[in-house]
């Protein structure tokens, strides 16, 4: 997938002009944060799963190694391959390899963030193989050849007049008067199309919310049941997890769970919960013939032992999204990868490099509502800071905002210069101000007031009143 | 104003961290902190050796100039009880951010620490470590309050200022939607990302009007010259205040943006 993420800026404006978009974002602030609340308040020891979910996973990124080698012993045991993909390449060759083996032309997908990292739909389809989203909202934006704009909600930023229209447009032979109003009947229409998929498809490929080294297990949730389709139809399961995915023990797992639906959408549960362990075994009545799991790092292992470490707990809830005032105003097309919000103002520089991700980790007002709900207790904006400080070293900020920097730290760290640049300018500015004691326009000050009117500052400053003994007391004038 | 605490056996001797922006765009803030910190039974001193927290620096990620910026006003804060600032995400730069400038040397980072508790946020200051429960300043009127983020998330303040509001005789405070929403303001922000933050605060003075109050109220002088610039933007009537200066009843002169 292209990264648009340097023309974040450009992307912004585009977003805050589209008002269907404008719309839909709307439905993100009503909808996932009284959810979370509500989920949260009704569960005691919601802050105290925190820590243990956090504490778990702190646990295993620190013996990362032992626990994946853990994991691929029990795989192996149960019949299944491990095979380890150090980048997105890799990753999508051992994919497309297993593919050719069994002559695959069509293949079915389950939802994973992951395979959109890789960019696998595309790859397969120069190799000649049609690989279909199942999830409904990947669907949709698998028919507009889009993007997920969310990581749990992939179509968010689509209304339902759009997608009956491009249901209508790529399923052609629909009837005219076929009634595809309600939210159910466009369902039931992705459904119809889908079940035939299922059974043509040689080889399911879905994500792993979780890998389970206790025994050899990945994990999915979703809530549409898909997941399960797409992985015990065909004859071939091809799991694709980055590393960070592991967990000790299967009680981890049902820890981590209960932070994980609620942080997301609110419910206590996600209605499918699927273990799976390896091909089906002898007497088993269904499931793959073949079970093959895709270990990818793309970048991970090098976020081990750096302040971007605590990055690798994140479970991909998206609530830090849900409550970023930012993702709100512009959508998540805007931050141009994969990946949106704050973890993706974090998680993208640390997979591209900064230097290709632009100045997303400062497309942040610290509000820290991000990290306030994020189940994982991730410290985001103090990443984003880091990779500010980063940025910063390189010199890869924009030179105007260098300087004036610079300009600006020269006066403040000295604060006798300091004082007297601002016993000289602030007068003059207050007089500028004039009766309204506003400005509506600034040469210097465009980026505040093109928008909003700018306060102006009093005669004198706080410091020139006080060294003056302000007045009659030091209370002030009254 | 009364308190509830002990009498001290000695006065606390209190600094002042005036906040650049109170220093330049409205003294008065700075004025009412004295006041009510002294009506609280301290004695207030302002260190002249001061300048601004560092957090255009620190969150620009700058941090050798943060780092200059911060031993600077450790240094002048040195020998006070407590430093007090009428600033949320002041406060918060102060107490939260600066220990952590300092992760890679010891003997700065102690001292950091040292001086990181004794900062406190003004109004936070007033009630929890002064104990006081009610301020004698009367003003009639009907405000609302917007939790500005840094005091909220890093300093836990969002009880305190509604309580001591209570206590201002004839103000009836009216909650806005989504009081807890960031303003947009997020310090250099506002003007990198000037289209972003614009959306924001349009939804901030949308739910500051729904609360139908007269005037808006808050911690951070940043954030209301964010929300003022915009309410007089759009012709608003709603007037913008620190809560400092209803609390210490200085309420005469004109609100942050001037009149009308
Ligand atoms: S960073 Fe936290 S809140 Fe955001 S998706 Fe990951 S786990 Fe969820």
């Amino acid at each position: 997938m292209q990264i648009t993420s340097p023309n974040f800026k450009q992307n912004a404006v585009q977003a805050l002009q589209d008002a269907q978009l404008q719309k839909a974002m709307g439905n993100v602030r009503a909808g996932f944060i009284d959810k979370r609340r509500k989920a949260a308040d009704a569960l005691p020891e919601f802050e105290a799963l925190r820590d243990a979910a956090r504490d778990i996973k702190d646990h295993t990124l620190a013996h990362l190694d032992l626990y994946l080698e853990a994991y691929e012993k029990k795989v192996t045991e149960a019949g299944g391959h491990v095979h380890w993909a150090e980048t997105a390449e890799d990753a999508r060759r051992i994919i497309l390899d297993i593919c050719r083996m069994q002559n695959a032309k069509t293949v079915t997908k389950g939802k994973s963030m992951i395979t959109e990292e890789i960019a696998l739909n595309d790859f397969l389809a120069l190799a000649g193989i049609e690989a279909v989203e199942t999830d409904l909202g990947e669907y949709i934006i698998q028919l507009r050849g889009e993007h997920p704009s969310h990581i749990i909600a992939p179509a968010v930023h689509v209304n339902k007049d759009q997608v009956e229209a491009d249901f209508r447009r790529v399923h052609d032979y629909l009837a005219p008067n076929r009634d595809l109003s309600e939210p159910e009947s466009l369902l039931d229409e992705a459904r119809r199309v889908l079940r035939a998929k299922y059974f043509e498809a040689d080889v399911g490929i879905t994500g792993a919310n979780f890998l389970v080294a206790e025994t050899g297990s990945s994990v999915i949730v979703t809530n549409e049941g898909n997941g399960d389709l797409t992985q015990m139809l065909p004859r071939v399961h091809v799991v694709v997890a980055s590393i960070e995915k592991i967990v000790p023990t299967l009680n981890d797992v049902g820890q981590i769970l209960r932070v994980l639906a609620r942080s997301a959408t609110g419910q206590d549960m996600s209605v499918y919960t699927t273990f799976s362990t390896g091909p089906r075994r002898r007497g088993d009545p269904d499931g793959p013939e073949q079970y093959h799991v895709i270990l990818l790092d793309n970048g991970r292992s090098s976020m081990l032992g750096t302040e971007f470490q605590d990055m690798l707990r994140c479970i991909r809830c998206g609530a830090c999204m849900n409550h970023c005032p930012v993702y709100h105003a512009v959508g998540g097309h805007a931050y141009g990868w994969v990946y949106p919000g704050p973890m993706g103002a974090v998680l993208t520089p640390s997979l591209v490099g900064v230097d290709k991700s632009g100045h997303l980790p400062n497309a942040s007002t610290f509000c820290g509502r991000c990290e306030s709900v994020c189940p994982m207790r991730i410290p985001l904006p103090k990443m984003m800071r880091s990779w500010r400080e980063r940025e910063f070293e390189r010199g890869l900020n924009p030179a105007t905002q260098r300087y004036g920097l610079k300009l600006w730290a020269a006066f403040a760290k000295r604060p006798r210069l300091y004082k007297f640049a601002t016993s000289l300018a602030i007068p003059a500015l207050s007089l500028f101000g004039g009766r309204k004691k506003r400005f509506s326009a600034l040469p210097f000050a465009g980026g505040w007031t093109r928008f909003r009117d700018l306060p102006a500052p009093e005669r004198r400053t706080f410091m020139q009143q006080w060294r003056q003994g302000a007045a009659v007391s030091r209370r002030g004038p009254t | 104003m009364h308190t509830t605490a002990d009498e001290p056996t000695t006065t606390p001797n209190v600094g002042l961290f005036v906040t650049c922006l109170v220093d330049l765009f409205r003294p008065q803030i700075g004025f009412a902190a004295v006041r009510l910190i002294e009506d609280a039974g301290c004695t207030v001193d302002v260190p002249m050796a001061q300048t601004c927290c560092g957090q255009p620096a620190y969150n620009s990620g700058d941090r050798k100039d943060a780092r200059a910026i911060a031993e600077n006003t450790i240094r002048a804060f040195e020998g006070f009880d407590y430093v007090v600032a009428p600033s949320g995400s002041c406060a918060g730069m102060l107490k939260k951010h600066y220990p952590r400038l300092f992760a890679d040397d010891p003997a700065w980072k102690e001292r950091a620490e040292a001086f990181a508790s004794r900062v406190h946020e003004l109004v936070s200051f007033l009630a929890d470590v002064m104990g006081v429960e009610k301020v004698s300043a009367s003003h009639a009127t009907t405000a609302t309050y917007h939790d500005s983020c840094s005091g909220l998330r890093e300093l836990g303040i969002a009880a305190q200022p509604r309580a001591l509001l209570g206590s201002v005789e004839g103000l009836t405070l009216n909650e806005m939607p989504d009081s807890d929403v960031c303003c947009g303001f997020g310090g250099t922000f506002c003007v990198k990302y000037s289209d972003i933050s614009n959306a924001i605060v349009e939804k901030k003075t949308a739910a500051i009007e729904e609360s139908g109050a007269d005037m808006l109220l808050a911690g951070d002088l940043g954030c209301l010259m964010n929300m003022a610039g915009k309410l007089k933007r759009q012709g608003s009537r709603v007037e913008a205040r620190h809560v400092a200066e209803v609390l210490a009843g200085m309420t005469d002169g004109a609100p942050i943006g001037g009149r009308g």
